[in-house]
């Protein structure tokens, strides 16, 4: 455990990469570049289906002699063959998409031709003189259409699991209930849209070596894929992701940006560059579309007697694309008649892919709008159901929690709220032209323990180095190293220099799931700890030395010196110990990885409570949501600054999923019809209003070795219920499909309008 | 986006000469427009004929009314204290649109000019009359959040997006246009026009002409005017509906009654004959009644659009209360009044 009272931990510290951000010094992958780099633009698919009968670039030729090279499927180089070469750390089951591999077009966007020329222009503009001609096949876009051929995911994916075996008797329960309710929920994909769009940037070296700036949630992943996809040593390539523009997911596995800019770079043995448009970005990746059916029914004091959760989700035709959607359901309350089940249905579009909180975003939409359902058909308040169905146990997995304060978050939450002031009944609050409705939910995500390992220098003059192949993709992990290392060493945060985001540091897995912050900072955490081992070897070599009988519990670095705990004057100078040793520095790894045997008897999870209140001029069925308290228990917060812009930045995505996001699919041609920002709605700052985080105390010792649960994901899990729950409230309306717009709100709890065709 | 070639104008009549002289040559201003649809290869014009060195950045103010040239940018009119005190409706649907960033650098003539944001005319790989005559409509029976309910053929849904025209019409401006037979004067609601079986064609200008700037006669309302604007998001999107109004009451009684619909047809969308309705009563549900049966009688959904006609009902009957009270819609609250 962290132990000082000059606190780094905890210390709200701004960013230490700020300026380099704010001042446009840190380097993006699309910004690296040397003289003569080429630069390369896709050719995307306009059909969702069927072959490539054609391509014609006799005008893109002609147009544009800064042409180098122009891959198809035709003239592609070589690349792996087994599917498990393609496969990266996170990809799911199935065959891995691989850029320019046959004439088949298997999603709407699908790069069919890569163009590389002198200049980006050139490879842009030439791009769009490629003319293509397909055989068309008639796609299947529409998920709704596809729910009869749901099918068992036949493997699962890794770290993904499938539900849990039905407990007690469920359907029996549900028909003998005091109160029950049963409801259909969908959601339509969205897409991650991070800032940043994706780029690679390869550097040839004259040796052949490849230094690759890549856009990635984790530069040994792709490090990985491009040795396995071409046959190269690992000492040949270098992936840096020094800086990420955010990704919500989407960068977890490599994009076809990486594979086509490695291949041309191989194959021309020059610098390339790829950079997406953001046309190319709805193509990558989304959170799928589902559609679930919730069944809930509980005795006459509102405690739950089953609960129910199918849901069929949206994949494509060629990976087994699976998320946690249903499994939530079994462990958020206390419930012994749970059946819960999961599907997919193959769609003829791009593999879903990650997007924060994948699964539970989803999944909790449906259950808590449920239980919000249920606190009505019960006529007990929606806070209140849930407090009664409490559980601090896993049911699922029949383990212990680390912990949850859960229950502190209902409390706190609701008293910044101001929740017992709600007037019970729908409709009930009302100013001007607008209904006032007040919601919540409850958020759950799983607080993981990742393997990651660090590295830290400690130089005699007190200047300290970590080192790591963490990446930061706008979270804060480069400041959150540096005050783990600064509060175990005893120094400034400004005196630790923190070095993450390329492939040649030590190992640490992909950023993504709320992990890093517990597994790179436990890691550096150790490697202070070795540190202090080391220095106490050195001080023990003395036979007179002060802490000779000490052991590394017993002693802690102060002020450049190593002392013990309880007596400052056992004390020696850190200076010193390294120039007897003759060293000038000290240099440590530390490791950690999921303990195999706590996680056979504990689970562990973070938990919010969020509560919003919503504004609704339902004759205009205009929504707005004017308040937000998130109230979170996440275990120990190591940077409330950087942690609270985690959780607003979740809120607000919650939002834009409960209100604006939605893939426009025309399933005539099964092309997503809105790829631009202007047409695919995320959140203006006008439709954002007072936002409250809060962090309830949470002591969790068995989570990660320094405390941390994780923060990612948990801002955005219940936001989207809570936002329909409220709009229920206000108006009596209740909507079970998102996002929820003003037609949906016009029919009223009627089928809401058919958005496409 | 295709290569082009490049002329700074250092005249008005240089400027429509060059237009008059290639078919292929677009006017660019502040480009917020045509820039985008040249990246997406939408347009891709021979010529960009750059207009933003000509005289035609004042806002000039007299007794008989106010004339806006052509590149005043749309940031510049909605806070000019002259158009806040005549025409407060025209400053409420400026600040309605866009953002601010886009508002500084698109002109009063480019946002006449501006194009559908039809996702269908954006796409190049999909069929659109209006961005290739005679290739057919892939937007009808498609995705239509979007498109239009008022005055749609079978050969194109598309809406006109401006905010800022919609408070044009219901102010009968008149837009100055000079062309290779000389100047003349075009009113308003004549110069965007329907689709019918031309929709490549937004507007009445005539080839090689241009617009210099646009006029409107005395004053508006200062009190009874409103633009409501209802959109999927409260700021940066486009008109599902919003409706732009301007009374004249006296007594009571309404004595003019100016109301133009936006997102919901090919132009900003009014009717006279509707109008009149509304006339010689006071305001009350009953007029609004028989004035929206009358507006909207032809109204005709695509699927995707159907609540527009319900929300464009409500739209009007919302935004004739706030007129008729005088609660103008205040665009930097997103409430609505």
């Amino acid at each position: 455990m962290l132990t000082n009272e000059r606190r780094q931990v905890g210390r709200a510290v701004p960013r230490i990469e700020g300026p380099l951000k704010a001042t446009g010094r840190a380097a993006y992958a699309a910004e690296h570049s040397e003289p003569g780099l080429l630069h390369g633009a896709a050719v995307p698919a306009t059909i969702a289906r069927g072959r490539i009968l054609e391509i014609d670039s006799r005008a893109a030729k002609v147009a544009f002699p800064g042409i180098v090279a122009i891959y198809t499927h035709e003239n592609r180089p070589d690349a792996a063959w087994l599917d498990r070469s393609w496969q990266d750390d996170t990809a799911p089951p199935g065959h891995t998409y691989r850029p320019l591999q046959n004439d088949r077009v298997l999603f709407d966007g699908q790069p069919v031709a890569f163009v590389v020329a002198d200049s980006f222009e050139n490879a842009r503009d030439a791009a769009a003189l490629i003319k293509v001609i397909y055989e068309r096949d008639v796609p299947e876009t529409d998920l709704s259409a596809k729910l009869a051929e749901r099918y068992e995911p036949p493997k699962k994916r890794n770290g993904i699991s499938p539900p849990p075996e039905p407990r007690g008797k469920p359907e029996q329960a549900f028909d003998e209930a005091h109160v029950t309710i049963s409801a259909d929920y969908f959601i339509e994909n969205e897409h991650h849209n991070p800032m940043e769009l994706f780029a690679t940037t390869v550097l040839y070296g004259e040796d052949g070596s490849l230094t690759v700036y890549d856009k990635t949630q984790g530069s040994q992943n792709a490090q990985k894929f491009v040795c396995n996809v071409f046959s190269l040593k690992q000492d040949k390539v270098t992936v840096i992701n020094a800086y990420v523009g955010g990704a919500f997911g989407s960068g977890l596995r490599p994009r076809h940006q990486l594979f086509l800019a490695v291949m041309a770079s191989l194959d021309l043995k020059r610098s390339v560059r790829f950079e997406m448009s953001r046309r190319d970005m709805f193509y990558l990746s989304y959170r799928p579309a589902m559609h679930q059916t919730v069944s809930l029914a509980a005795d006459a004091e509102g405690r739950l007697t089953a609960v129910m959760h199918d849901t069929v989700q949206a994949t494509s035709r060629y990976e087994d694309y699976q998320e946690v959607v249903v499994n939530w359901s079994g462990l958020a309350y206390r419930c012994d008649n749970v059946k819960l089940t999961y599907g997919l249905a193959k769609l003829d579009a791009a593999t879903p892919g990650d997007m924060r909180a994948p699964g539970a975003a989803s999944g909790l939409f449906a259950l808590e709008s449920a239980m919000d359902e249920l606190s009505y058909a019960a006529g007990l308040d929606p806070l209140e159901l849930r407090r009664r169905n409490f559980v601090h146990f896993d049911q699922n997995e029949n383990k212990q929690l680390t912990s949850k304060a859960l229950r502190a978050c209902y409390r706190e939450g609701a008293a910044r709220f101001g929740w017992e002031r709600r007037k019970p009944a729908p409709r009930a609050m009302r100013e001007g032209h607008e209904l006032i409705g007040w919601g919540m939910a409850t958020g759950i995500w799983e607080a993981q323990l990742q393997s990651a390992k660090a590295r830290v220098r400690l130089s005699a003059n007190g200047q300290v180095i970590v080192q790591a192949a963490a990446s930061d993709i706008g979270t804060g992990t480069y400041t959150i190293l540096a005050q783990i290392a600064a509060e175990a060493l005893d120094v400034l945060v400004e005196e630790v220099s923190v070095q993450i985001g390329q492939s040649d540091l030590p190992e640490t897995s992909v950023e993504g799931g709320s992990w890093t912050a517990a597994s790179s900072g436990s890691a550096v955490d150790a490697a202070c700890l070795a540190i202090r081992q080391r220095l106490l070897d050195l001080a023990q070599k003395d036979k007179a030395s002060p802490l000779k009988e000490a052991t590394v519990e017993e002693v802690v670095i102060r002020g450049g010196h190593l002392r013990l705990d309880v007596d400052p004057k056992a004390s020696v100078a850190i200076s010193e110990l390294m120039a007897r040793a003759g060293e000038t520095a000290i240099e440590e790894e530390g490791e950690v990885g999921p303990d195999a045997k706590q996680m056979k008897k504990f689970a562990s999870y973070t938990h919010s409570a969020c509560f919003v209140e919503v504004r609704v001029d339902e004759e205009l069925g205009l929504v707005r949501v004017t308040r937000v308290v998130s109230a979170v228990a996440a275990g120990r917060i190591l940077n409330p600054k950087t942690a609270r812009s985690q959780i607003l930045g979740g809120v607000v995505m919650g939002l834009g999923m409960s209100l604006h996001e939605e893939s426009m699919i025309d399933h005539r041609s099964g092309r997503i019809m809105n790829h631009n920002l202007a047409e695919y709605h995320v959140p203006a700052h006008a439709d954002i209003h007072d936002i409250d985080v809060h962090f309830v105390q949470e002591f969790d010792n068995k989570a990660s070795p320094i405390g941390v649960k994780g923060l990612g994901e948990i801002g955005i899990c219940g936001v989207a219920a809570a936002v329909a729950n409220a709009i229920f409230h206000a108006t009596g309306i209740r909507i079970r499909h998102l996002p929820i717009t003003i037609d949906k709100i016009l029919a009223g709890d009627k089928t809401p309008t058919d958005r496409a065709a | 986006m295709k290569r082009f070639d490049y002329l700074k104008a250092g005249s008005v009549a240089e400027a429509v000469s060059a237009l008059a002289a290639h078919p292929k040559a677009r006017l660019i201003a502040g480009g917020t427009n045509l820039v985008d649809l040249m990246k997406y290869d939408v347009e891709a014009p021979g010529l960009l004929v750059d207009i933003n060195g000509l005289d035609l950045k004042r806002i000039e103010e007299s007794e008989n009314g106010t004339r806006i040239g052509a590149l005043v940018t749309n940031s510049d009119l909605a806070y000019h204290p002259g158009i806040n005190r005549r025409f407060p409706l025209l400053a409420s649907a400026l600040l309605a649109g866009a953002s601010p960033q886009l508002r500084n650098a698109a002109t009063a003539g480019g946002n006449l000019n501006q194009r559908t944001r039809c996702y269908y005319f954006y796409d190049t790989a999909t069929r659109c009359n209006k961005r290739q005559p005679g290739s057919g409509c892939d937007a009808i029976g498609g995705v239509t959040r979007i498109h239009a309910i008022l005055g749609a053929s079978d050969s194109c849904i598309a809406t006109h997006p401006s905010d800022m025209c919609v408070a044009l019409a219901a102010l009968d401006a008149v837009v100055e246009v000079e062309g290779p037979n000389g100047r003349r004067d075009i009113p308003i609601l004549d110069y965007h026009r329907l689709p019918g079986e031309t929709p490549e064609r937004d507007n009445t200008l005539s080839p090689g002409e241009m617009v210099l700037g646009i006029r409107l006669e005395g004053e508006a309302s200062p009190r009874h005017h409103t633009y409501l604007k209802l959109r999927d998001r409260l700021s940066y999107a486009f008109a599902l509906v919003s409706a732009a109004v301007d009374l004249k009451i006296e007594d009571g009684v309404v004595r003019r009654a100016r109301v133009a619909l936006g997102g919901v047809a090919h132009k900003p969308w009014r009717d006279l004959e509707a109008e009149s309705l509304l006339v010689g009563r006071v305001p009350s549900a009953d007029a609004t009644d028989a004035f929206i049966a009358r507006l909207l009688s032809g109204a005709k959904g695509q699927g995707g659009n159907d609540f527009k006609i319900t929300l464009a009902e409500r739209v009007i009957r919302r935004a004739l209360r706030q007129a008729a009270a005088g609660t103008p819609q205040l665009q930097h609250e997103k409430a609505i009044a």
